[in-house]
This record gives C-alpha cells, sequence and structure tokens, in this order.
C-alpha cells in the first residue's frame, strides 16, 4: 500500500531516473561552455576592447566612444562601407536572378538536368582562394582575357576592371555570383519542386498563361526560398574576406576593401586594433539585424 | 518531348525550350570556364600563357607545373611546394570533423528527444553563432591561443574549427532528429535502455544520411577556411589555403601562372572529390543551413 | 484497492491544467479503454501511466506500488504504440528481445521467450526480417509480441489499430480481443473510435476536455450515458435529441414536440422518476438511439412502450442490413434506423416508431442526464 502525501504528489524518483535527467544537460555542457566562452564570452571582450585604446596588443585604456568617431572619419571605412553597399547590392540581386532564372529553366523537363546541376553547384565545394586566384588571372589584361582576344586578333578589346579604380569591385561581384549563384539555384529548384502540382493543373484549367503561372502562382509561394536566399547571401556578402583578399588584395589601392578586410588589416597590420575591434562590432551588428529576426521566425515556427 | 506529360503541369513551346537550352549551356559553360583554364593552363609550359594562349589547348603538355606546386614552389621563405601545408589541412580537418560530428550529434539528440525548458533558446544561440562575422572573435581567440599555447599550430585550429562548427552539426542532427519518431525512443524507455544505450542502439543505426552530410559541410568548410587560418597559423602550420594564397600573392621572381593553377586545383582536389562522390549530401547540407526543418 | 489505481492524478503544463482529477480503479484482468476526441486527455493519462510523462499531483499506483517517479523500465508495463515504434535497425527477432536484453536477461532465455511468443502471435517466419519489409498487420503483431514477451503486469495501448485499414482493423480487433481472453491480461487502451471501445472493453472511460465524463461498462455508457457529450460521442449514427417540453399528467408524464405538419405530438416518459416528475413544464432534451426509432414493423417486440408518430421522410440512405432515414421532428434532425425493406421514400408522410422504454432525458443547460 503506498502511503503518500497528497499535497505533495509526486514522491522523490528513483536514482536512475534522477540521473537520466541529468545526463542529457551533461552531455550538452560541453558545447554550450564553448559557446558561450568562444563566442559570446569573445564578442564581449571585442566589444570591450573597442572601446579601450589598445593598438598593437589588448590595453584597458578606457575610451569611450573615441574609435567609433575616429572610424566614421576614415576614408577608409567610407570607402569599404561603399563597397560593401555595391558588392551586397550587386550580389544577392544577381544571384537570385540567375538562381531565379535557372531553377525556372531547369524545371522545364530538361534533359540533362542531372548533368547540368551539378555543373552550376560545383563552385560552392571550392575555397574562395582558389575561385579568386583562377579569376585573377583569366581577368588579368596581361595574360587573361584581354591578351587572349588581342591574340585571337581583336586588338581593340578592353577589359581592365580589375586593374581599374572604377571598376574592380565587379570583378568580385562577378567571382562571387559565380560561386555560389549555383547553391542559389538549387534553393529555388527545391523551393519549385515542392509546390503542389495539383495548383498547377488547377491554374491551367483555368486558363493561366506560363508568364502568369509563374508570376501569380508560383513565383508568390516561393517566398520562403526567396527569405532564405536573401539572408545566406546578405551574409555571405558581409563575411566576404578570402575572395578579395585572392583576387585584388584589396586593390587596386583600396578600391576592393571591404568591412572584413578593414578589419584585418586595420587589426593585425595597422596596429590600431581598437578601431578594428569597432568595425567588427559593426559587422556584427549587421548581421545580427538580419540573422536574428530570421532565426527567430523559424525557431518559433518549429514548436 | 515524351517525358513531359508526367509531373509537371507546364507545357512550353518549342521556340522557348530551344532558348531555355541556350541559355541553361551558356550558363555550364560560365561555370565550367575558371576549371578549364585552371586545368588547361596547368599542363602548359608559363612561355604558352604569357603568349596569349590562355585560353588554347597545351602545345606541349607537361605535368611540370604540378610537380613543382607540390613540392618546390617557395612558399613564404622556404621552397617546399604545398605538400607539407597539404598535409597541414589534413591533420586540422580530420579529427576537427570527427570530433565536430559526434558532439552535433550527440547535441540534436539531446535538444530533440530530451527536450527541457529553455532548450530553443540555447539552440538558437549556437546556431546563430555560426553567423557571425568571425572577425568579432579574432583578437581574444589570438589570445587565448597564445595563452595555451596552440598559436600557430594545428591543433588551434582544430579547436577553433571545432568550436565554431558546432552550430552547424547540431543544427543538422536536430532538424534529422526532430522528424525521428520519439514514440521509438519512449519504446525504448519503456524497455530499459538509457541514454546512450538509445543513442547508440536506437537512433545512431539510422543517422547515417545525416552523418554524411555533416561530415562533407564539415570538411568543405574547414578545408577551404582561409580566415582562421591566415589569422591562427600564418607560418610552418600553415593550411592548403593560406600556402596557396602565398605561392599566388609572393612579389617575388617571375608569376609562374601554370604553378598557380596547379596549386589551385591542388587545393581545391579534396573538395571538388568529396563533391563528385557525394554531392547529392553535399547539396543537402547546402540547404539544411539555409532552408531548415 | 484495484490492480491498477489512478487518484485524483491531475496533469499541467505550466499554468494550463489538462487533465483534471482523474480517478480510476482497474481489476486485474480488466480491459480498460480510454475513448474520447483529440486533445481530451487520454493519451496524456497513458503516458503518465506508462511513466514518459511526471504526475502533476495525485498519484498512480500498479499492484500496491506507487509509480510515481518511477522510470517507466521499472513499472512493469509494456506499451503498444500508435506507430508500432519498431526499431527500424534490428530484426523483428531482436526487437522482441531488446527489452529482455536491456534487463540483462540471459540469451538462451531471451531466445525461448521470444520463440513461445513468435508462436502465439503467428510470426515464427518473420523472426529475421527488418520492420520495413512487414506489412501494416505484421507489424502490428511484432509490437505486439514486444510487449508480451515482457509478461509485464499491464499493458499499454496507444490506438494501436488507427494506421491500419478498414478491414484490417477488425481483423486485428478481435485479434486483441482473443487475446485478452486467452491470457487474461490487465489492459488500457486508448482509442478515438468509439466502435473499438465498445468492442474491445470491460469498461470505458470517456473522456473529453480533460475530464472523465464518465466510467462504465459499454452497456452502460451505451443505454445511459452521463451527458450529452457521452450520449453523441458514443454510438454511430449518434443519438437524435429532440427538444420537448415535460407535462405532468396524474401519474404520467408527457414529453410534448411537433411534428413537421405542425401537429402536437405526446411521448409518455416511460417509468417516470420522481426528479422526472418534479420538472413540469421544463425543456428538456429527448434522447433517443436510432435504432430505438424505427418503422413500426421493425420495432422491438418485448417493448411494450412504442409510439408510433406521423412526419415526413427528408432523406434516405440505404445501407445493406438496414436503411437509415433522416427526418425533422420538433425542429431537430433524427435518424431513424429502418428495416431495409422498409416501405419508405423521401417527401412521403411515415409512421416512426418512438421505443419509449429506451429514450433518455437530459438537462440542456447542465447537459447532465435526468433519465
Amino acid at each position: 500500500m503506498a502511503v503518500t502525501d497528497p499535497a505533495v504528489g509526486a514522491s522523490a524518483p528513483d536514482f536512475r531516473t534522477r540521473l537520466q535527467h541529468w545526463i542529457p544537460k551533461i552531455v550538452l555542457s560541453p558545447s554550450l561552455a564553448m559557446i558561450f566562452v568562444f563566442v559570446y564570452g569573445f564578442i564581449a571582450f571585442t566589444v570591450y576592447l573597442s572601446f579601450t585604446d589598445s593598438r598593437m596588443l589588448p590595453s584597458f585604456g578606457w575610451v569611450g566612444w573615441e574609435n567609433y568617431s575616429k572610424l566614421w572619419r576614415l576614408s577608409h571605412w567610407e570607402i569599404s562601407l561603399i563597397n560593401m553597399a555595391i558588392f551586397a547590392g550587386l550580389y544577392i540581386v544577381v544571384c537570385t536572378a540567375i538562381g531565379l532564372m535557372l531553377a525556372i529553366f531547369l524545371d522545364q523537363k530538361i534533359r540533362g538536368e542531372g548533368v547540368l546541376r551539378p555543373l552550376y553547384l560545383y563552385p560552392m565545394a571550392l575555397s574562395f582562394i582558389v575561385t579568386g586566384t583562377a579569376w585573377k588571372w583569366f581577368l588579368d589584361p596581361g595574360i587573361g582575357l584581354e591578351n587572349v582576344m588581342h591574340t585571337w586578333g581583336w586588338t581593340s578589346f578592353s577589359f581592365d576592371w580589375i586593374k581599374n579604380r572604377d571598376f574592380a569591385i565587379y570583378t568580385v561581384v562577378l567571382a562571387a555570383v559565380w560561386q555560389t549563384s549555383g547553391f542559389v539555384m538549387a534553393m529555388f529548384l527545391a523551393g519549385l519542386r515542392g509546390i503542389d502540382n495539383e495548383i498547377l493543373k488547377a491554374a491551367q484549367m483555368d486558363g493561366a498563361s506560363n508568364w502568369n503561372l509563374y508570376r501569380r502562382i508560383i513565383i508568390p509561394q516561393l517566398r520562403p526560398a526567396f527569405l532564405s536566399a536573401f539572408v545566406i547571401l546578405a551574409h555571405l556578402a558581409i563575411k566576404t574576406f578570402d575572395l578579395v583578399i585572392a583576387l585584388t588584395g584589396g586593390g587596386p589601392g583600396r578600391a576592393t576593401e571591404l568591412p572584413a578586410t578593414f578589419m584585418y588589416s586595420y587589426t593585425f597590420t595597422r596596429n590600431q586594433m581598437g578601431i578594428g575591434a569597432a568595425s567588427a562590432v559593426i559587422m556584427l551588428m549587421t548581421i545580427a539585424a538580419i540573422m536574428i529576426p530570421y532565426l527567430y521566425a523559424e525557431l518559433r515556427e518549429k514548436k | 518531348m515524351a517525358v513531359a506529360s508526367s509531373d509537371t503541369a507546364i507545357r512550353t513551346g518549342r521556340i522557348a525550350r530551344t532558348f531555355i537550352y541556350l541559355v541553361l549551356l551558356l550558363f555550364a559553360l560560365f561555370y565550367m570556364l575558371p576549371l578549364y583554364v585552371m586545368l588547361i593552363n596547368s599542363v602548359k609550359p608559363l612561355s604558352e600563357i604569357t603568349g596569349g594562349g590562355m585560353m588554347n589547348l597545351p602545345d606541349i603538355w607537361t605535368l611540370e607545373p604540378w610537380r613543382k606546386a607540390w613540392s618546390e614552389a617557395q612558399i613564404g621563405v622556404q621552397p617546399t611546394g604545398l605538400k607539407p601545408y597539404f598535409w597541414n589541412s589534413i591533420q586540422m580537418v580530420v579529427p576537427a570533423v570527427a570530433i565536430s560530428t559526434i558532439l552535433g550529434a550527440l547535441n540534436g539528440y539531446v535538444l530533440t528527444k530530451w527536450r527541457f525548458k529553455g532548450d530553443t533558446i540555447l539552440f538558437g544561440l549556437m546556431l546563430f553563432a555560426c553567423f557571425i562575422p568571425f572577425q568579432i572573435v579574432l583578437i581574444p581567440m589570438a589570445r587565448v591561443l597564445g595563452v595555451l599555447g596552440l598559436a600557430g599550430s594545428t591543433w588551434g585550429l582544430v579547436l577553433v574549427h571545432l568550436v565554431y562548427g558546432i552550430g552547424f552539426t547540431t543544427l543538422y542532427f536536430r532538424n534529422y532528429y526532430a522528424v525521428f519518431p520519439t514514440e521509438l525512443v519512449r519504446a525504448a524507455q519503456i524497455d530499459g535502455a538509457g541514454f546512450f544505450q538509445i543513442f547508440w542502439r536506437i537512433l545512431l543505426p539510422s543517422s547515417g544520411p545525416i552523418a554524411v552530410v555533416s561530415v562533407i559541410w564539415q570538411f568543405t568548410n574547414i578545408w577551404n577556411d582561409f580566415l582562421f587560418g591566415a589569422s591562427f597559423a600564418a607560418g610552418d602550420g600553415a593550411p592548403m589555403t593560406v600556402a596557396l594564397n602565398n605561392l599566388v600573392q609572393s612579389s617575388t621572381g617571375v608569376k609562374e601562372y601554370n604553378v598557380h593553377f596547379a596549386g589551385a586545383i591542388l587545393a581545391a582536389t579534396p573538395t571538388l572529390l568529396v563533391y563528385i562522390v557525394a554531392g547529392r549530401y553535399f547539396v543537402r547540407g547546402l540547404m539544411a543551413g539555409s532552408v531548415k526543418g | 484497492m484495484g490492480f491498477l489505481d489512478i487518484r485524483n492524478a491531475t496533469k499541467s503544463y505550466g499554468q494550463v491544467e489538462v487533465l483534471h482529477q482523474v480517478d480510476i480503479s482497474v481489476d486485474e484482468g480488466e480491459f480498460l479503454v480510454l475513448v474520447g476526441p483529440s486533445g481530451c486527455g487520454k493519451s496524456t493519462l497513458l503516458n503518465m501511466i506508462a511513466g514518459l510523462e511526471d504526475i502533476t499531483t495525485g498519484e498512480i499506483a500498479i499492484k500496491g506500488r506507487m509509480m510515481n517517479g518511477v522510470h517507466p523500465s521499472k513499472r512493469n508495463i509494456a506499451m503498444v504504440f500508435q506507430s508500432y515504434a519498431l526499431y527500424p535497425n534490428m530484426t523483428v527477432g531482436q526487437n522482441i528481445t531488446f527489452g529482455l536484453e536491456m534487463h540483462g536477461v540471459a540469451k538462451p532465455e531471451r531466445d525461448k521467450a521470444m520463440a513461445d511468443v513468435a508462436k502465439l502471435l503467428q510470426i515464427e517466419q518473420l523472426l529475421d526480417r527488418k520492420p520495413g519489409q512487414l506489412s501494416g498487420g505484421q507489424r502490428q503483431r511484432v509490437a505486439m509480441g514486444r510487449a508480451l514477451v515482457r509478461n509485464p503486469d499491464v499493458f499499454l495501448f496507444d490506438e494501436p489499430l488507427s494506421n491500419l485499414d478498414a478491414k484490417l482493423r477488425v481483423d486485428m480487433r478481435t485479434e486483441i480481443k482473443k487475446l485478452h481472453q486467452n491470457l487474461g491480461t490487465t489492459i488500457v487502451y486508448v482509442t478515438h473510435d468509439q466502435i473499438e471501445a465498445m468492442t474491445l472493453s470491460t469498461r470505458i472511460a470517456v473522456m473529453n476536455g480533460g475530464y472523465v465524463q464518465q466510467l462504465g461498462t459499454p452497456k452502460e455508457i451505451y443505454d445511459t450515458p452521463a451527458n450529452l457529450f457521452v450520449a453523441t460521442f458514443m454510438g454511430s449514427p449518434s443519438m437524435n435529441l429532440i427538444p420537448v417540453k415535460l407535462r405532468v399528467d396524474g401519474n404520467a408524464v408527457y414529453a410534448d414536440t411537433k411534428n413537421d405538419q405542425d401537429e402536437k405530438v405526446s411521448l409518455p416518459v416511460f417509468e417516470p422518476s420522481a426528479t422526472v416528475k418534479s420538472c413540469d413544464g421544463q425543456s428538456v432534451m429527448l434522447g433517443i438511439r436510432p435504432e430505438a426509432l424505427t418503422d413500426p414493423e421493425g420495432a422491438d417486440q418485448r417493448s411494450t412502450h412504442v409510439e408510433r408518430i406521423r412526419n415526413t421522410v427528408t432523406v434516405t440512405e440505404p445501407a445493406g442490413s438496414d436503411t437509415f432515414v433522416a427526418t425533422t421532428i420538433g425542429g431537430a434532425e433524427c435518424v431513424a434506423r429502418m428495416r431495409s425493406d422498409a416501405d419508405v421514400a423521401p417527401g412521403r408522410v411515415s409512421e416512426f416508431a418512438f421505443n419509449m422504454e429506451k429514450a433518455v432525458l437530459f438537462d440542456p443547460k447542465s447537459e447532465a442526464r435526468i433519465a
């Protein structure tokens, strides 16, 4: 006969049950500890550094907002922000346009889809350093495309964007689009394949032309894919670093500097760690502004 | 087309189809172009490239640039070729991938089958860690690696990649286990299996596909990393990407484009191989990183 | 004290109480069915018995042993899940013996137990297959085998037949009933299907909104439902409910309503209780099952209280064995269950026979039965 205090209800669980209760949390804790120290702890540390007079090494003299105000007065930072705007804007729009177009075209029962799809996607498997190297020499006027055209007889052909201050940033866009547009294609293709065929058949019964079918029925249903593509591309754009290093090294001059390269050079080569930290904080804020609402919505829905 | 009748409800006319094929082929050429340039120029003498023959097939076929890139080229100050750095990358990638995948699997298991209050928030924090601009952790990480005596070493990079890879591996396994029937776990609990027994005997045997995704994703990401390698292991401990960049950017002597291209292909080979062998899983990994659930 | 006791058990998620004060005592060898619509708390209660969910307050005891906080594997229970929950990577044999293995039973004993169960369920030829290679019915048997092999005190079934097609479901239902009769095991069985509940159980707990609405034998539940919810949930087609006004006339009580020709109809209430007699002039609901509302020839010959009224047939639905006839009495849609050769046609006025012995009355406000 069980004698228990009804007010307490559940009696103390046996040892094994209690252990089973704790094991999951124990298992999770090393990963959590690492994340908290190496991610959030480090973020806090960098934020702190951005308010100090750190130069070559971290130092802890508090200078308030000085680094930030210095940062915003630097033409170097201004250039990298303008470049970022051009790069991110073009990169996102062009990748999305190409990705959507290729996905729609590939979705037309294309013979050889199985061959084309991997061809479009493989650049994503490459390192940006490899991509940068390939495009660097291909676009080099001395030995690349321009030179080839000249030897083929088109002597007036000129394509020196990579060496041109006004156009070099577009070569970064070109290489980045080359690398990721296939991936965006795959995202849209998955979205297209997920659309219920019966809806399409119904729309055709209603007399919708292909154009209207895509414009009114299909593309609106790809909203989640558009959102994901935007978030992924925006976050890749802000993080772009290796590609610039390998393709142009930030040059010519400062023509292709981006916030990521700015931060790196100010922190590690120019010994302006406080300013470097401040620029990193601004990068983080920008990404957080995009990622946090997205992650919040995604995780909430999943419940 | 004979097959056009079945799946998709959309039908297109002949002219439209020709146009579509044309566009698709043009883009295929666009995507293939850099690979073609790299391959074709890595097997010809330097003079053919500088002479304006970048797009041409080699007149003289040679593997000399490959040999040079692998074992002779000057990286930094030493004429070692890329070989030692290739091994650095291998030594970095294997443990980092293995440990992050195992931890990701356990985390995913806990976060789906042993849920507790606040688990979604913790997962959100782990996930956000994947997307931060790593510039924000460079300074303190460099300090901590210095303090731990891991600066410039492969093990330091293993630690770094482990920390910043866990979010993704956890994401993969969490999403995979989320649709794994919880009734199986309950049945096993009633059968008397404990936390690890359930993981080992029930979940793990069914985790092959997602483990492959996780391994491929981590392998590609870590192999291709440049920022951490350049920041924390620039010298002898540098990974392949850093070494390749040093080779290409070196300002001394003649620019040996053919050697650069050979080096680039060497650096790309492992990930390309993975892509060719298991491209399907690679794509799935990419997708899971964006469209979750 | 019973074999399985649920005393004042409640379950809350945060502030929300999803299961309120459940009190059920199950005797050894009983087949208790928890039935109700989805979200009524029946599966939660089953999971609490299994130990898969904590009990917020109250207690659950098996064979007099308190189970609160005891690990599921230590309760000596076995469970058959809706999806069967067979381990996909193990063979049928390994699935069946996994629980024994976890409990440290030696291999020879495990194999013997497995052989016995396989023989009982006639799945010997399946032992080396993987669950993926089995049909729905076979999986169901394996899931039962996995439960049986443990020789538990209580079997828990969580909607075990809902994933099967209609024909197989009926077969497996019989199979489960046979198993219960032959082995005399104690079973708690959750379903949303009231026919399963009626056919399988020795007792039924009808649940809704986290409350046990009625606990009783299938006959009690069917003939004397405690309230409107139980009356309409159990039985198919469900019980007809006609709004009537009670009129006391000496010792007799009449339920007054109107047919669809606007003629007054008075149905004498069978053996009115004192409660009913005190309800003079009140509006109540008259509940009558379709099989107690028939054509005059099909009416129960033993009943002495058959009342006939004339009404218009709106729809007829021949179902082979019977014909269901829809009509409107007192403004309420009613279904009568007539013989298949009853002479009825839509639009025609026919005679409907009320078996008043089977009629029940409900208070429309409290929804409780008054007679």
